[in-house]
């Protein structure tokens, strides 16, 4: 059931543009699966009158946390990441459909471009827990703006593209060797749309199952507004409520 | 609480959602119980599916926010074969929003409506800003609103609330047309034309260049034009525009309205809807009203 509460800010790690985010509820969290996003209300700020859509970087159900991995691009998002610890924060939470877990055995690669990686932290803890042991692959720009990388590396192999060289093989996350020397059952992505379609590109040439994060502006997060559609096959579909994970069977890319 | 809009539609308090808002009401339901609010008006639908405009069709503005979703919607019969049967049975007043590219299409279109007996009224929609053909035609002059109003009226026997647009020079005569006409209230205000420009890329913000303005920004504008037109008409006059607590939605009320729609707030806080309900109670009991109605017009001076 989705619920709309005041977390309280407990935690705060800063990376250059982008911050970390552990926030705490007073109450049980609600179910979260991996891939799906939060609304937050950013308060005080003349500008920015809708909420923010986040994706779940990670849950700790014991403690009623959630955390959220925020690059600072606009007015809304500097906003919260200047919010100092014991600040509340208002989410509308869980939104959206997570990503579909893999089974047990399959070969699996989690491929980010830049924030985008934020989401594939918690589903591949998600899929360590059920047995399955994920592979990374996150491309950035350059070294810095690939985050937590140590994080992600306790989890699963983490590989690594910069696209000036400075942080594991230099160019695009689509150009790295892993492609040519192994073969993974299911690829699920997050990050650029054009890195997105470049990863889907290679996933539909090897006919190899792919699920996709879309990053579309939204108003209400709910399917109410019918603002941040993406055109499917199936016709004009709300991110937020029929994605932000679409298998790209469903889309028209 | 209750308000009596005539014709059968009588509302348990004040608070309706504005169409294009609330979905359904089924996307609001984990934040808000519907037995809270007067009534919820479904997304505008038109008598055949359309697709509407291409992404983006949203940008933000200071206090608002800039649409041009286009009507997307998948006809009159799909809401009565499939969605209709999901949520005639809200314990609330369900409104459809009924909007159309020619008079046909709204009079047939209310004909079908006609027949569903859960549905208590329609709010036609001659106002929206963002189809060629969305209405607006007939919205936007005198005689287009009396054609419009005047031929579904005949094919339309219940609650007929006609949805006004403010990107008109004289939006009084437009409503004393739509009266005139046939219409049991009149609501207003659908959303201001407006534009807004990526200044670095050098290109609109929106797929259509333009879109309909609302939010909170709107909110002296609509106040004004439902003041003009409380003045001028008999019937009861809906009042929406940027409301987004209950004192903006009391402040309605002192300037005519005898309803009021929460529009756009409703996505910054989806539980605001009941919340405003429960403040305009609150308003009464602090000011010695008896009844919400005491409200309507009551502005002093």
């Amino acid at each position: 059931m989705k619920q709309i509460a005041d977390f309280t800010l407990v935690g705060k790690e800063c990376y250059g543009t982008s911050v970390l985010l552990r926030l705490r509820d007073e109450q049980p969290l609600p179910e979260i699966v991996p891939g799906q996003f939060v609304q937050v209300r950013v308060d005080d700020s003349p500008s920015t009158y809708l909420r923010r859509p986040i994706s779940i970087h990670d849950v700790d159900v014991a403690n009623h946390e959630i955390s959220l991995l925020v690059q600072m691009v606009g007015e809304g998002t500097r906003h919260l990441g200047a919010a100092n610890v014991g600040d509340q924060l208002n989410l509308v939470l869980p939104l959206g459909n997570g990503y579909t877990l893999p089974t047990k055995g399959e070969r699996v690669l989690l491929v980010g471009g830049g924030i985008g990686i934020a989401p594939l932290y918690y589903l591949a803890k998600t899929m360590a827990l059920k047995g399955v042991k994920p592979t990374f692959l996150l491309g950035g720009k350059k070294a810095a703006d690939l985050v937590r990388v140590d994080a992600y590396s306790s989890i699963g192999e983490t590989l690594i593209t910069t696209e000036d060289g400075s942080l594991g093989e230099k160019g695009m996350v689509t150009m790295h060797s892993v492609w040519q020397q192994r073969q993974f059952d299911k690829i699920y992505v997050c990050g650029p749309k054009r890195m997105m379609m470049a990863v889907a590109d290679i996933a539909r040439a090897n006919n190899v199952w792919c699920e996709v994060s879309l990053e579309h502006m939204m108003a209400c997060g709910l399917g109410a507004c019918l603002c941040c559609v993406e055109d499917t096959v199936e016709g004009n579909l709300c991110v937020c409520k029929e994605g932000p994970v679409f298998n790209t069977r469903r889309l028209k890319w | 609480m209750t308000i009596d809009l005539g014709r059968g539609l009588v509302l348990r308090n004040p608070v309706m959602t504005a169409s294009g808002t609330f979905g359904y009401g089924e996307e609001y339901t984990d934040f808000v119980d519907l037995a809270q609010l007067g009534g919820i008006i479904v997304k505008g639908t038109t008598l055949n599916p359309r697709q509407g405009n291409p992404y983006p069709r949203m940008a933000e503005t200071p206090s608002g926010m800039l649409n041009c979703v286009g009507l997307q919607n998948k006809g009159v019969p799909y809401f009565i074969n499939t969605i209709y049967p999901r949520i005639k049975d809200f314990d609330t007043n369900v409104l459809l929003n009924l909007s159309g590219s020619t008079l046909e299409d709204y009079v047939r279109g209310a004909e079908m409506i006609n027949t569903l007996d859960k549905i208590p009224a329609i709010e036609l929609n001659v106002s929206c800003p963002n189809v060629k053909q969305g209405g607006m035609a007939f919205g936007v002059t005198c005689a287009g609103i009396t054609q419009v109003v005047s031929e579904v009226r005949k094919v339309y026997h219940k609650h007929l609330m006609v949805k006004l647009s403010p990107n008109v020079t004289n939006i009084a005569e437009i409503a004393l047309a739509a009266e005139a006409a046939g219409a049991d209230s009149v609501s207003l205000i659908n959303t201001l034309m407006g534009m807004a420009i990526d200044a670095e890329r050098r290109q609109p913000k929106l797929s259509m260049v333009t879109g309909g303005l609302s939010g909170a920004c709107v909110k002296p504008v609509a106040l004004r034009m439902v003041w003009q037109v409380a003045k001028a008409v008999k019937i009861p006059v809906v009042g929406l525009g940027g409301i987004s607590n209950a004192t903006d939605a009391v402040e309605f009320m002192l300037a005519g309205a005898s309803a009021i729609e929460i529009g756009t707030a409703n996505f910054i806080d989806p539980a605001i809807s009941a919340k405003v309900a429960d403040g305009m109670r609150d308003y009464c009991e602090r000011h010695g009203f008896q009844k919400v109605s005491e409200l309507i017009g009551a502005l002093e001076g």
